[in-house]
């Protein structure tokens, strides 16, 4: 592996972190909560949130029909209803990306594959590389690739730094989303910190969770990796996305994320270019609620598909 | 998917449940009686400028039947109940003010402009919780004291501002009343309806006649109530302008006095805080209820260091607060409460120009009835500018740098005021370290504008004196014997 010398870059991109005081955070929160959602703003935000929904698979179990039906349904959301968009991307482990890129064919829905020893990340560098790799090879359009939590839990930030850095090397043109495991940290000050060291380390997205883990994609942390996001476009001018993964799978949630998104960084960011949910659940409760908003009056759940 | 401009809908509140008369008279001995002066004056919605409700004038001779009613309720009735009693009348005062919260959180948005998303999840909760929670102490008074045999003053003559109108009733009249005083208030003239809703909620809880009396009107039905010589007590909340006139005209005579005042409170920013945190900290401060908030975090310090950072921050925050109607849901500030107010902080306004500072306000639309102001801040304020050491009391903040510890602390302690004040760093040596010197009756660490029950609050220096809430604030009310 690689080791480039960028210790300077990295120790001051840590001492810029700012702490992060939960109590606040959730305040902050509280008020983005209460706010009413309603109307036309509701039915815009249902769109823009099915638009930004990473539909994911990621099984021990997943096979090649799950994965083609999986790709089908990312194309044809819910066909009664006129004019939906399209999910933003399929999510799937490598082994699966050629048969979604075939399904996708050009519908333009990306495809995305895990990488780097999805979900625990607990392999040598090489097979991360070759991991990575393959996935690029067999079409993927973007990578989300873990990172190396027992590392930066026992300190070594120089080790997680370099290996995204390198995995950024490999991906190229090629997306990459950097999944922190929030779950697996303990407090917000190291997501503040870890969000810092991947955004100065190349990373295009920073994503919560593998959505192996709870708590997954909760708002303090959510805040906190938007907090980081905004630092780094005030000092840079470069906008990276932001992917939470994992426990939004009602519309409602998903609603007050994107209401979160527009304040915390501005409308900019509310596209899937830069904002993305990584959710099986949540597309169908958008529809349901995109219908009861339209007819005023709820679908049974029977109506919509399930895959 | 290119971006779009993803505004809200308005979600308006609807005011239905909100049952008004159309004419309200003086509530005294238990009963509506019509003001001697026969005079009626008209409260208004901030909002859009239309009248609520005609209000009765008191004058002195209304003032002065209201203390008898409660001389005579104290002597017969109140003063010979037990603490258990009288803690059964505030327990079913709070509930029913809590059955009631909807409707008057509607009204106290109504009649003074505030957010409902604040009437509705800060003051009225508040109030109900202030009477929970002297409803407790009523009947454990010696144990409060030990020792000291606490007893009643008597007759407590009470006078609220229009900022928090019920929640400054619920300070002054839940305390009195568990410490076994009956009280004659006078709320402020521009947002009477909940004092006068609440006198409703006090037959309702079959409170015996003349232990709640309400006398409406303006300042010199309060300079009567002063004036009143039969009373032991003045509570009052308020300008200071006012509360000296109040101090004055009590020397010299038998009554208590406590005065909760004016303030300028510095809200400071280490450059070791939680940044973001601070950020809403600040806009918490200043913004809560138009920034009609005697504590209300008005000087903002940032250390030097972080300043442009902040000043960045606030600038972008101000850009998702909503300015408008106060019955939507949405509105983060609303209408200011008087056209008078309104005046009075566009002055000020013009004179931060005029001193040379700089301005920024968020671009929004504001409505084109009612009373409102843009939340504004000031940058480059110098110690010595008039906006930095006079009450404003409206949305206007005014920025200064610092290098050091010592330079802050001897800024934040120069003025005549000391009700509050606010510090933001994770350093908690530096936390104790500050609130150690600074001159205010509270000091909040990383957090601004929290209230409770239990929590007392008041002030130093021209903020005034006496403190409200907690076991401190039942003092305020009882006298003793060693």
């Amino acid at each position: 592996m690689n080791h480039p010398s960028k210790s300077t870059e990295l120790s001051s991109l840590l001492l810029s972190s700012p702490s992060i005081d939960q109590i606040g955070a959730l305040e902050r929160i509280a008020r983005i909560q209460s706010r009413s959602i309603k109307g036309a703003a509701k039915l815009q935000g249902l769109r823009m949130a099915l638009s930004m929904i990473d539909l994911t698979t990621l099984e021990g179990k997943d096979t090649t029909g799950k994965v083609r039906q999986m790709c089908y349904k990312a194309q044809h959301l819910h066909d009664q209803a006129d004019g939906l968009p399209t999910v933003a991307a399929v999510c799937v482990y490598p082994s699966f990306v050629a048969e979604a890129k075939k399904a996708l064919g050009t519908s333009g829905i990306k495809v995305a594959s895990v990488s780097t020893a999805f979900p625990s990340g607990q392999a040598s560098f090489e097979i991360k590389r070759l991991d990575t790799q393959f996935a690029i090879d067999n079409g993927a359009d973007e990578i989300d690739m873990v990172i190396s939590r027992g590392r930066f839990l026992s300190g070594d930030y120089q080790f997680v730094y370099d290996e995204i850095a390198a995995i950024k090397a490999i991906c190229g043109p090629v997306r990459l989303k950097v999944i922190f495991e929030t779950g697996e940290l303990d407090t917000l000050d190291q997501v503040r910190r870890v969000s810092d060291l991947a955004i100065g380390a190349g990373a295009d997205f920073i994503k919560t969770s593998t959505g192996k883990i709870q708590p997954a994609a909760t708002f303090p942390v959510v805040l906190t990796m938007l907090g980081a996001i905004k630092d780094h476009f005030d000092k840079t001018g470069q906008m990276v996305g932001m992917k939470p993964a994992g426990g939004i799978s009602s519309s409602k949630l998903a609603l007050q994320h994107l209401l979160m998104v527009k304040e915390v960084l501005g409308e900019a960011w509310l596209t899937n270019e830069y904002y993305r949910f990584g959710a099986s659940s949540l597309a169908n409760d958008l529809l349901m609620q995109y219908q009861k908003q339209l007819t005023g009056r709820y679908q049974s759940a029977t109506y919509f598909s399930i895959d | 998917m290119s971006t779009a401009n993803w505004d809200l809908d308005p979600s308006m509140e609807s005011t239905a449940i909100v049952q008004l008369q159309p004419k309200y008279d003086l509530f005294i001995g238990g009963c509506w009686q019509k003001p001697k002066s026969g005079k009626y004056f008209a409260t208004y919605n901030p909002a859009d400028e239309s009248v609520l409700s005609e209000i009765a004038y008191g004058n002195q001779d209304d003032v002065n039947l209201a203390v008898e009613a409660a001389r005579k309720a104290y002597n017969e009735v109140w003063s010979k109940m037990s603490g258990a009693e009288r803690g059964k009348y505030l327990f079913r005062i709070a509930r029913i003010m809590q059955e009631k919260s909807r409707e008057l959180a509607v009204l106290e948005t109504l009649d003074g402009g505030k957010p409902i998303r604040e009437s509705r999840d800060i003051d009225i909760p508040l109030a109900c919780n202030h009477f929970f929670y002297y409803a407790g102490w009523a009947d454990k008074l010696a144990e409060a004291f030990p020792g000291q045999k606490p007893t009643a003053l008597g007759v407590a003559g009470q006078i609220t501002p229009w900022n928090f109108p019920l929640l400054m009733l619920a300070w002054k009249i839940a305390p009195a009343l568990a410490c076994g005083n009956t009280v004659v208030l006078k709320p402020a003239e521009t947002t009477s309806l909940t004092a006068l809703k609440f006198a409703e909620i006090c037959e309702q809880a079959q409170l015996p006649a003349g232990v709640v009396n309400i006398v409406t009107g303006h300042g010199d039905t309060g300079a009567a109530l002063v004036a009143n010589q039969d009373l032991d007590k003045i509570a009052f909340t308020g300008s200071t302008a006012v509360g000296k006139l109040i101090h004055k005209a009590c020397i010299g005579t038998s009554k208590k006095l406590t005065l909760e005042l004016g303030g300028k409170s510095a809200n400071i920013i280490l450059e070791d805080a939680p940044i973001d945190q601070a950020v809403e900290g600040i806009i918490n401060a200043i913004f809560f209820n138009q920034g009609h908030v005697c504590c209300a975090g008005s000087r903002l310090f940032v250390q030097e260091s972080i300043a442009s950072k902040v000043i960045e921050k606030l600038k972008f925050r101000l850009q998702s607060i909503y300015v408008g109607n106060p019955l939507d849901k949405n509105t983060d500030i609303g209408a200011v409460n008087s056209k008078k107010q309104l005046e009075t902080i566009e002055k000020y306004i013009a004179l931060g120009l005029e001193e040379g500072a700089e301005i920024f306000q968020p671009t929004c639309n504001l409505p084109s009835k009612g009373y409102y102001c843009k939340p504004t801040l000031f940058t480059d304020v110098a110690q010595s500018a008039r906006i930095a050491q006079e009450e404003i009391f409206g949305p206007v903040l005014t920025i200064q740098t610092f290098r050091t510890l010592e330079e802050v602390v001897q800024k934040a302690n120069n003025s005549p005021y000391g009700l509050a004040a606010g510090v933001w760093t994770v350093n908690g040596a530096r936390i104790f370290g500050l609130s150690q010197q600074l001159k205010a009756g509270v000091v909040w660490a990383n957090t601004y504008n929290k209230f409770d029950p239990t929590s007392p609050f008041g002030g130093y220096k021209e903020s005034g004196f006496g403190r409200e809430g907690g076991r401190h604030g039942l003092s305020a009310y009882l006298q003793f014997k060693n």
